[in-house]
């Protein structure tokens, strides 16, 4: 003990008052990601958290004995749970009841323990130094940790290693101290147990590493690379990767890596999609969502209180989950998916829109007014399907008479023939059909297609009872929508047929050209 | 000898045979304390019922009560169901179609679940061209023709043609699109692959001075030119070492192809045939192959269908003992005798007419007095094993590439990869069944035959989970149950020489009103060729019966 020099100690001093903070600041970004308004979560994490630091630093004093034992113990178990904090609230993401209790449990635990860590050296360390002498230097080491991990955590560690990676290497690092104290501090240990103590550091550290190994089964490095903001949501379902990303103001959503909307601007999007269809109709009472599990479009038909049943068929119970119950996204839609008017249907649009292939017997003949088609672009096979000339034969017959139907068709700008595919395979099944495009900068010039059994004249008022509320559409716009530019002018294409799937074809080729 | 080891391998036949039962062996001696994680069983195919038929012991039975109908039909595969069908149509109602297994079909049998309908083997057909009058107007009734155009082009059904992506292979780690291996091919390899084309094309192109094409379908309307009918005096892999085609992808595309349609390796396929394969469904040179036709169940769509129409006049589990024609030219009825397979049971019958739409291997059994050239032609008759399986999943498994497509074929493997149950039903998420086949072209037919009648559940299992894990790694855990099917006689063998030999022309000669109609008579073992000969067979009944053909 003699022998080391003090300023070893004052290294660990200041790694564990980095890594401390460092959970604090992870816990509270999760937070903020999570349930939004930052200002109320951050406040309820610090004040958690330095609530937790006086109980650790209080339960210190119950420390009567072996005091270098007891303070190596404390690193190994803030090694664990810090370092796997944040991918254990990666995890309970979609549970959001569960989601509040890990995180403020983690967060007092953690801070209980930090709380020991200082008090426990100190005393470890005041047989060596005057107490003047051993306050100020300690102390003075735990708040320059604190503001390299202030100064770290967001320029360094958040954009490089991302959260989860980030955890568990603060994680490692507290192991390391720990295993480390085993010999530093092997004057104060007692030979019994010491090579099990080492073990378990040993332990903590091929657990963390394997958790930094594990890490790309959440988010991968590479795949954070992909998005132009942290990832703040990653989950893989049967169906699907989904992806939500943060950027300062504003959240984006991922399918399979492809955008479906930035909060910044959905409203356009969602708003060109819904109320030219209710705009034709007039009188829409019964509505059918395809896709759009996030909610957004239903957002816009729970406007119309003429709207007395709304169905809504995504295929992925995680997507339909996510809407009602990450934070975020609900306030977004405004709680649309708990509106006692939507029934939601778990199930492969293609396969529920088909009779003969429909389990629920009752719904198989539900007929509709509007039908608004939110799918994903058409980016493989299994997704191409959903844009065939049999899916629109499929369709009609859940189309009401007079019936709209309002689809999203990708950009008529970047990808032309995979758009005019989309109508002509539309006309092809005897529907008249009306193009139309909206500029959504998060996309692009996006396109829609309004198609009917009879021939419609494009809408021209936007419906009174709405107007208001409207952020995008007033009667101008929505007359300018189906004013399609000459950049955007009717290609000649194929028809997009299951057996031949070339509208999939279109797609890659396009985007590939474009990228 | 060059065709007797595996191109790839470099083992030679039974040496690959050998491995191949010691291989699952092997598995299970490694994994013996860890049960296979799923179930299932060996299913159909009666092999006892069927070598029953072999001991004349059975026929000491007392005589039952005689079952009297015009047209008795024996064999409830796709060439009997065929004839019925055509009786039926011409209004013929007094009818009986007998059928060993406990399901009809014969090798276009079907299974159900929960999940989905699968097949257990022939799951396609080819659209036809205008004039298989026949084959468009069944395909019309099971609704796969929306409408004929003017110049009676059919229009079919979208839902029913095969829905894209058709085809992927897994080749150096990775799915990819199409059948043809062309990641990694050389120069060499794709300008052979081009030379190959323009060979088959020039097939496709040519007419014969009446104006027949080199290849029909059915095949029975295939030019007879000599220049045609040379191509079976030499196998695919000599017609292909002539015209110097040695690219390694080719010859693994074309004995695919040779194993998934004929269950025979490029060595073992009469050049015809091989050739048939590439040139019988494109029209013109420069189109297309006719697009597929595919159903859950595979043919066993069809296979609903006529047995739906034909009610209780298809009795399944009933095997035929002898068929006793009487002397030449007695005018009175056929009698035949036959066994319940549920409880042996002897039942008798007595015909008008007799249809054996059976292998001819089947034929001298049930014909006693057939004259000896006959019985000897029978014997030319060659088939091929199959090993089948029907993997029920609990989930698609990851895989690296290309998205999964209806046929799924694995290059570095004998098997022929498998056909995913529910693709044309468009479900690609959660459960499904997978349809897993290998031909036994790699051994003499009767060793292949031993090795099926010797196989355990657990070791076909085990085969198909090896021959599956490199590109599915981690799949058992998926598999809730796995299924075998055994075929011993699976198909006709096109091997060379067999397909413009006189035993074919010979077997299919109607013998004291017995009419045959199996689908090997052809020598190609197709559903259009079970049509052919079922309706061809019908047709010489009904003017035995004095009804006018059509």
């Amino acid at each position: 003990m003699h022998r080391t020099p003090l300023w070893l100690l004052f290294l660990n001093v200041l790694v564990i008052a980095t890594c401390g903070l460092i959970y604090e600041l992870l816990a509270g970004t999760l937070a903020s990601y999570v349930l939004g308004d930052s200002v109320t979560q951050f406040s309820l994490i610090i004040g958690v958290y330095l609530f937790a630091l006086g109980v650790g630093a209080w339960l210190s004093r119950f420390v009567t004995d072996a005091l270098a034992r007891s303070f190596i113990e404390v690193e190994f178990a803030v090694a664990i749970l810090g370092g796997f904090s944040a991918p254990l609230l990666f995890l309970s993401f979609a549970h959001l009841a569960a989601f509040r209790a890990i995180l403020f449990l983690v967060v007092f635990l953690i801070g209980v323990l930090v709380g020991l860590e200082l008090p426990l050296l100190m005393r470890i360390l005041k047989e060596h130094l005057d107490f003047e002498e051993l306050v100020s230097r300690v102390l003075a080491f735990d708040y320059i940790g604190a503001l390299l991990a202030a100064l770290l955590f967001p320029m360094l560690f958040v954009p490089r290693l991302g959260l989860v990676r980030t955890s568990l290497t603060f994680g490692l690092l507290n192991a390391a101290v720990g295993l480390w104290g085993t010999w530093l501090l092997r004057p104060l240990l007692r030979e019994r147990g010491l090579a099990g103590l080492r073990l378990r550091g040993a332990a903590a550290v091929v657990l963390l590493t394997i958790g930094l190994i594990k890490a790309d089964s959440l988010t991968s490095l590479a795949e954070d690379e992909l998005f132009p903001h942290p990832v703040v949501y990653a989950e893989t379902t049967s169906y699907q990767r989904i992806v939500v990303t943060r950027s300062t103001n504003h959240f984006q959503l991922y399918l399979n890596g492809h955008l479906q909307f930035n909060s910044a601007d959905e409203y356009r999007y969602h708003e060109a999609l819904a109320h030219p269809a209710f705009a034709a109709h007039g009188a829409a009472r019964r509505v059918l969502i395809l896709g759009g599990g996030d909610g957004l479009a239903l957002r816009e038909v729970l406007r119309y209180s003429d709207v007395e049943a709304v169905t809504l068929v995504d295929l992925d119970p995680a997507m339909t989950g996510l809407a009602e119950n990450f934070e975020p996204l609900r306030e977004l839609n405004g709680g649309s998916l708990r509106d006692p008017r939507v029934t939601v249907f778990n199930a492969d649009a293609f396969l529920w829109v088909d009779p003969q292939q429909h389990s629920g017997a009752a719904a198989a003949r539900d007929e509709f007014d509007v039908i608004l088609i939110d799918f994903p672009d058409p980016n493989s096979y299994s997704l191409g399907k959903l844009y065939t000339s049999r899916f629109y034969h499929l369709l009609q017959k859940r189309m009401a008479p007079g019936a709209v139907v309002a689809i999203q068709c990708t950009s008529p700008l970047t990808a032309p023939q995979s758009y005019w595919c989309i109508i002509r395979t539309l006309e092809s099944t005897g529907l008249h059909v009306a193009p139309y495009q909206a500029a959504v900068p998060s996309f692009g010039v996006w396109g829609y297609a309004l198609a009917s059994r009879e021939p419609r004249d494009p809408p021209g008022v936007v419906p009174a009872e709405v107007a208001p509320q409207l952020r995008f559409l007033n009667d101008g716009a929505l007359r300018d929508l189906f004013a399609l530019p000459v950049d955007l002018a009717p290609q000649t294409v194929d028809i997009n047929r299951l057996d031949s799937q070339a509208l999939v074809r279109y797609y890659e080729a396009e985007w590939k050209r474009w990228n | 000898m060059p065709g007797d080891h595996d191109p790839r391998t470099g083992l030679s036949r039974r040496r690959w045979l050998q491995s191949l039962a010691a291989a699952p062996l092997a598995g299970a001696l490694a994994g013996c304390q860890r049960p296979l994680p799923f179930e299932g069983e060996i299913v159909g195919a009666s092999l006892e019922l069927g070598h029953r038929l072999r001991s004349p012991s059975s026929l000491s039975t007392p005589p039952a009560d005689v079952t009297e109908t015009d047209v008795l039909i024996v064999g409830g595969g796709l060439a009997g169901l065929s004839a019925a069908w055509r009786l039926l149509r011409r209004g013929v109602e007094r009818i009986l179609v007998l059928e060993l297994e406990p399901r009809p079909g014969g090798t276009a049998t079907f299974g159900e679940s929960s999940v989905t309908a699968y097949p257990w083997g022939a799951h396609y057909v080819p659209t036809p061209f205008p004039e298989n009058h026949d084959l468009i107007e069944l395909l019309a009734e099971i609704g796969a023709i929306e409408s004929v155009g003017p110049d009676g082009t059919p229009v079919f059904a979208e839902q029913h043609l095969c829905r894209e992506p058709e085809e992927r292979l897994y080749l150096g780690g990775e799915w990819h699109s199409g059948l043809y291996p062309e990641e990694g091919a050389s120069v060499e390899d794709l300008r052979q692959l081009a030379a190959f084309r323009t060979e088959i094309e020039r097939w496709v192109a040519l007419r014969d001075s009446a104006g027949r094409p080199a290849f029909a379908v059915p095949t029975s309307r295939s030019s007879e030119d000599p220049a045609v009918r040379d191509l079976d005096r030499i196998s695919m892999a000599e017609w292909m070492d002539q015209r110097g085609f040695t690219s390694p992808r080719l010859r693994w595309l074309v004995d695919y192809s040779c194993r998934d349609d004929y269950g025979s390796a490029l060595e073992q396929t009469s050049a015809w045939a091989g050739c048939f394969y590439f040139a019988a469904r494109v029209r013109e040179a420069g189109q297309d192959s006719q697009p597929l036709l595919t159903w859950p169940e595979g043919l066993g769509r069809i296979v609903r269908h006529v047995a739906g129409e034909l009610g209780d006049r298809l009795r399944t589990g009933v095997a035929v003992m002898r068929v006793n024609p009487g002397p030449e030219d007695s005018a009175g009825p056929i009698s035949v005798t036959a066994l319940s397979a549920a409880d042996g049971t002897p039942l008798r019958f007595a015909a008008r007419s007799v249809i054996l739409a059976t292998p001819q291997f089947l034929v001298p059994r049930l014909l006693a007095e057939l004259p000896e050239d006959r019985k000897a032609a029978c014997a030319e008759f060659e088939y091929g094993s199959w090993l089948v399986a029907n993997i029920h999943l609990k989930d698609r498994p990851p895989s690296k590439g290309f998205e999964a497509a209806w046929d799924n074929v694995l290059y570095d493997s004998r098997s022929l990869g498998y056909v995913v149950a529910t693709h044309q039903s468009g479900r690609d998420h959660g459960p499904t069944v997978w349809t897993w086949y290998q031909p036994l072209c790699d051994e003499r037919p009767h060793a292949a035959r031993q090795w099926l009648m010797e196989l355990t559940w657990e070791a076909a299992a085990q085969r198909v989970l090896e021959d599956l894990a490199p590109a599915h790694p981690g799949l058992a855990g998926r598999i809730s149950r796995l299924d075998v099917m055994r075929w011993g006689h699976a198909m006709i063998r096109a091997r060379p020489g067999f397909l413009t030999g006189a035993a074919r022309e010979l077997a299919a000669r109607p013998w004291r009103g017995v009419h045959f109609a199996g689908t090997d008579l052809s020598g190609i073992p197709l559903f259009e060729e079970a049509q052919f000969h079922g309706v061809r067979a019908a047709e010489e009944v009904l003017a035995s019966l004095g009804m006018p053909a059509r």
